[in-house]
């Protein structure tokens, strides 16, 4: 007999022992098991050890993990200052040739604050900080569109007598600047997709994506519009 | 419990669905994905640039600046948008006087032309082998000493006469401070580059004696004819020919008629009224047949010709002498049999079109080839003017006038040293104004062909606003003539072909970072002046050229400092405009109503001259009566037509720049693909002409000409004549950077030049050609 004959012997009959082991145990020391008993319990606690922190990690930890927060420069209260000015259009104005100038510059601070008119902490810091060395107030805009978007306020204030209200919602009632939260991600703000992490809205303000746009203009105009109208 | 196999997979597996199940039950996948694409669409780019903070445009606030676009001698009105200091966008300015709200492809590129890779950083020093692009920095005072030293050290040696200058024009403050600088330092050599002015100014002066080049009241005429004038492809100031071409073509009371003479099936031709391909060459003949017909049929304006010109009838000089007057020259020379026997247009046809042209009401006849970057045949242009003297509409609304300019304040005559007065004098190194070619200001084709007109050839080559090593016809020649000068400074704001050959590079502004006045535009029938204004600070280590000519004149001192009085370039620019500054400044032009009025003319007789006196004047012997007058002198195409069987005419596309500026990549992106494919450039030729040479469309083909040769595509159409071969100009760059570069063949390595008989200047249409498959 050959050197290799042997072996494949050795393994055959090692196969054989081993299930006459496994025979022997089931017929000496049989455990019947009971159906409906906990056993069946095992996967669904596994299920739930597994769905519970995975929940909470989408629906908690990952938003905190995905935005960042910011304070803004100044606290502003545009409570006080819509008292003062007037409506938004007392300073978020169009200017002559049709566009919108969106956010104030100091220009339009300097009108009232070029030395401290008021006892405010917050004045205060507007004047040393901004006013006195001349420098341009880094607002963080909540509302600030991805570069491929394209958005035409006199369009739509304007033209489609929109109310700011509709889309911006009712900060001209705010005493105070809400944190500025930024997707880490994309770098914009977290008021574009929304602040809850599902996107779900109960105002009109809430959301400024893509979907929101066309869902007013199809309510509007009844068409949700052709990509080159907003992206150009 | 024991973890046995079964277990452990329960756990895993429930636990996995569990985590499964309850990450998809967030909202974490979604919210990625939708990060993700913004992310790939946004931030990706911006870390290829450089990190977060990369080159991501800023934002701020949106402005429109006015100033003049100068991309081409077009001098339309553009207002840039801006976004806080940086260019955003190009449109043509409303309510300008040129363009009115217009623009062309090429002035909407201009952004890329100021922010692109090929701009000049900063002056350059030749650092390696001449043309081997290696250079280095150094800086305005080294740039500026270097050429000082040199232009002190000829002008010691008596050779001041040795120096030139080549620029884009001759007019407006800029030019004028280059040519006031060779008059003082004592050269002659002040050369334009070549365009059909160079010919128009000549034959206006000769017929009309008109100082100005010529202007057309297109938007007043009615009847349009075009000897091979590209009108929408760029001719004139593109874009104001173009939108009165929109007006002939309109249905109201504007509507004219446009008749294109061409030999192939441009924009131009495809949109006119009617379209005849003659002979390419034969134009000029074309027109003499049409005077026949409107001379023999007395369809021409009787006062006109009887009060207003010479030469019309035969005349006798005071011994007695009998001259041969334009009118028997055309009825005895130019029947319709014998012109179509020239131009292959059938003699019904010439007979029909010359009857339509005059008895319209407001025809007009416009010469200059393609774009007018060619000077072209002078009695060719007379010929055309002719036509126009014939209907009499010479000065008059919807006719052709001069084009003066704005009046300026002039400056004090330029008092020169012995040694600017002695080299002042001698021979320029083109041959203009010599006995040969008295009459001609400038030959700038002429230059790398002589190279030496009797002076010793250029030692120190100034160049600004031009790319003569670009765009002068035979570039093998004018490559040659630039290893012959020893010196040459460029102050292109680009590397362009002449910056990248030469030995220092001293950059000029672009021209949306500087002020510079913008005289009447080529074409204009009205005066107006424009000016450009810095719309963005300079971009890079730039400087006026007009501050560093009168830095360079200032350190040469003497009587050449004397000459330039100025404290800086803008001091200048505000003298010369002077009492009108204040309205230029606010609004961006001024405008002034035409002086020319009609019937009065500068010549020796008072008149229009159909017979040139002023040949006599000249001293140049004219051997028979019809070389005073428009005739038809045929220009012979380069090569022999037994080696070279066809044709060889170079278009030019309103797409295509072929000017001093080389094409963007916004306007080469706009080439079709059986225009330029890859690298490889199309020529066209007509099927007929491809079937003897065995080639199909879009096959390789070798294209010779007795000057150069270059691998083409081959471009099957009917819209070119049979026999003649159609090359686009405006590619084949060698210099800038690779997105301008190595595209396509320069047209001027295939095309020599051919000078013509009395103006010296090229009269080139063509040259013979053979194609061979490969």
């Amino acid at each position: 007999m050959s050197t290799t004959e042997e072996k494949e012997q050795a393994v055959a009959d090692e196969g054989q022992e081993a299930t006459e082991e496994i025979a022997a145990e089931e017929v000496h020391e049989p455990k019947p098991v009971k159906p409906g008993t906990w056993r069946f319990l095992i996967p669904i606690i596994a299920f739930a050890m597994g769905f519970g922190p995975h929940f909470l990690l989408g629906w908690v930890i990952f938003p905190q993990l995905l935005y960042g927060k910011k304070q803004q420069p100044i606290d502003f209260n545009h409570k006080l200052h819509v008292e003062e000015m007037g409506e938004c259009e007392g300073c978020h104005f169009f200017r002559g040739d049709g566009s919108f100038a969106g956010i104030p510059d100091l220009s339009s601070c300097l009108e009232c604050h070029e030395e401290q008119v008021g006892e405010h902490p917050e004045e205060a810091k507007l004047v040393k900080q901004y006013v006195e060395p001349g420098k341009e107030i880094p607002w963080l805009v909540y509302s600030r569109q991805p570069q491929c978007v394209f958005f035409s306020h006199a369009a739509h204030v304007v033209k489609g007598e929109m109310e700011c209200v509709t889309c911006h919602g009712p900060v001209g009632e705010s005493e105070h600047l809400k944190p500025y939260y930024y997707n880490r991600l994309t770098l914009y703000s977290r008021d574009i997709w929304g602040s809850n992490p599902a996107g779900y809205k109960k105002h009109t303000w809430d959301r400024m994506k893509m979907d929101d746009c066309a869902e007013c203009h199809e309510e509007k105009k009844g068409i949700k519009e052709a990509c080159f109208v907003c992206h150009k | 419990m024991k973890l046995d196999r079964r277990t452990f997979i329960e756990i895993l597996v429930g636990f996995s669905a569990g985590a499964g199940a309850g990450i998809m039950l967030t909202p974490v996948n979604w919210k990625i994905m939708d990060d993700m694409a913004i992310w790939s669409q946004e931030m990706w780019p911006r870390y290829q640039l450089g990190g977060l903070k990369g080159k991501l445009p800023e934002r701020g606030k949106v402005t429109h600046e006015d100033t003049v676009c100068k991309l081409c001698p077009g001098g339309c009105g553009i207002t840039v948008r801006k976004v806080k200091d940086r260019a955003t966008k190009i449109e043509g300015r409303d309510g300008y006087p040129v363009n009115n709200g217009g623009i062309c492809l090429l002035g909407a590129s201009g952004l890329q032309l100021l922010y692109g890779p090929w701009r000049v950083p900063g002056p350059l020093k030749r650092s390696g082998k001449r043309g081997s692009g290696a250079f280095g920095r150094i800086s305005w005072e080294e740039a500026i000493d270097e050429v000082v030293h040199k232009l002190t050290d000829l002008r010691d040696k008596g050779e001041a006469h040795a120096v030139a200058a080549i620029l884009d024009s001759d007019r407006g403050t800029v030019p004028q401070l280059f040519s006031r600088f060779l008059k003082a330092y004592g050269s002659p050599n002040f050369i334009r580059t070549a365009s059909d002015q160079d010919t128009y100014e000549l034959a206006l002066n000769l017929m009309q004696g008109a100082e100005d080049s010529v202007g057309y009241d297109l938007e007043g005429a009615n009847f349009i004819l075009s000897f091979g004038s590209g009108l929408i492809e760029g001719w004139g100031s593109p874009v104001r020919v173009i939108q009165a071409h929109s007006k002939w073509r309109s249905g109201n009371g504007d509507r004219a008629r446009v008749v294109q003479i061409e030999p192939r099936l441009s924009n131009t031709a495809a949109k006119a009224d009617n379209w005849h391909a003659v002979r390419p060459g034969t134009e000029g003949a074309l027109a003499l047949g049409l005077a026949h017909v409107i001379v023999k049929e007395s369809l021409y304006d009787p006062m006109f010709t009887a009060n207003h010109t010479f030469g019309f009838e035969d005349w006798n000089d005071f011994t007695g002498k009998i001259y041969m007057g334009f009118k028997s020259l055309v009825l005895t020379e130019y029947s319709p049999q014998s012109v179509s026997d020239i131009t292959g247009l059938s003699p019904r046809k010439i007979v029909a079109l010359a009857r339509a042209f005059a008895e319209a009401d407001r025809p007009i006849a416009v010469w200059g080839r393609g774009k007018g970057t060619t000077s072209g045949s002078l009695y060719e242009c007379m010929a055309v003017h002719a036509l126009n003297a014939l209907v009499g509409n010479i000065n008059k609304p919807g006719g052709v006038s001069t084009r003066p300019d704005v009046a300026t304040q002039p400056w004090a005559e330029v008092v020169q040293d012995a040694t600017a007065c002695t080299c002042f004098n001698m021979p320029r190194v083109d041959g203009a104004g010599s006995s040969r070619y008295p009459l001609t200001k400038y030959l700038p084709d002429r230059w790398p062909q002589v190279m030496d007109g009797g002076n010793g050839g250029i030692k120190a080559l100034l160049v600004n606003g031009a790319d003569p090593y670009f765009t002068t016809m035979d570039s093998a020649a004018v490559a040659k003539a630039f290893e012959h000068i020893p010196f040459v400074v460029s102050f292109s704001s680009y590397l362009d072909e002449t910056a990248y050959h030469a030995d220092l590079i001293l950059p000029n502004h672009h021209y949306l970072e500087r002020w510079e006045d913008m005289p009447t535009p080529v074409g204009l029938h009205k005066p107006v002046l424009g000016l450009l204004k810095p719309v963005v600070s300079p971009q890079f280590d730039t400087r006026h050229v007009g501050d560093v000519i009168m830095t360079i004149a200032k350190s040469l001192g003497g009587k050449v400092a004397d000459s330039f009085p100025w404290e800086d370039y803008k001091t200048a620019l505000k003298e010369t405009v002077g009492e009108k500054w204040g309205a230029l400044e606010e609004e961006g032009f001024v405008e002034d109503a035409n002086p020319a009025s009609e019937g009065s003319f500068g010549t020796p007789s008072g008149k229009f001259e159909f017979y040139v006196t002023a040949f006599d004047q000249a001293g140049m012997t004219m051997r028979k009566d019809e070389e005073y007058l428009p005739h038809y002198a045929p220009i012979k195409p380069e090569g022999n037509p037994v080696l070279y069987p066809l044709l060889l005419v170079p278009t030019e596309l309103m797409r295509l720049a072929d000017g001093a500026v080389g094409n963007p990549p916004f306007c080469t992106k706009t080439l079709e693909e059986n225009e330029l494919k890859g690298d490889g450039l199309f020529v066209e030729i007509n099927p007929m002409t491809a079937a003897d040479y065995g080639l199909s469309e879009g096959a390789h083909a070798t294209l010779a000409t007795p000057k150069g040769k270059a691998k083409v595509l081959v471009n099957l159409t009917e819209g070119i004549m049979p026999g003649v071969i159609g090359i686009p100009k405006g590619l084949g760059h060698k210099a800038y950077d690779d997105y301008l570069a190595g595209k396509g063949v320069n047209a001027n390595s295939l095309i020599g030049v051919v000078e013509d008989p009395v103006s010296g200047l090229c009269a080139t249409w063509g040259i013979r050609a053979k194609l061979t498959r490969v």
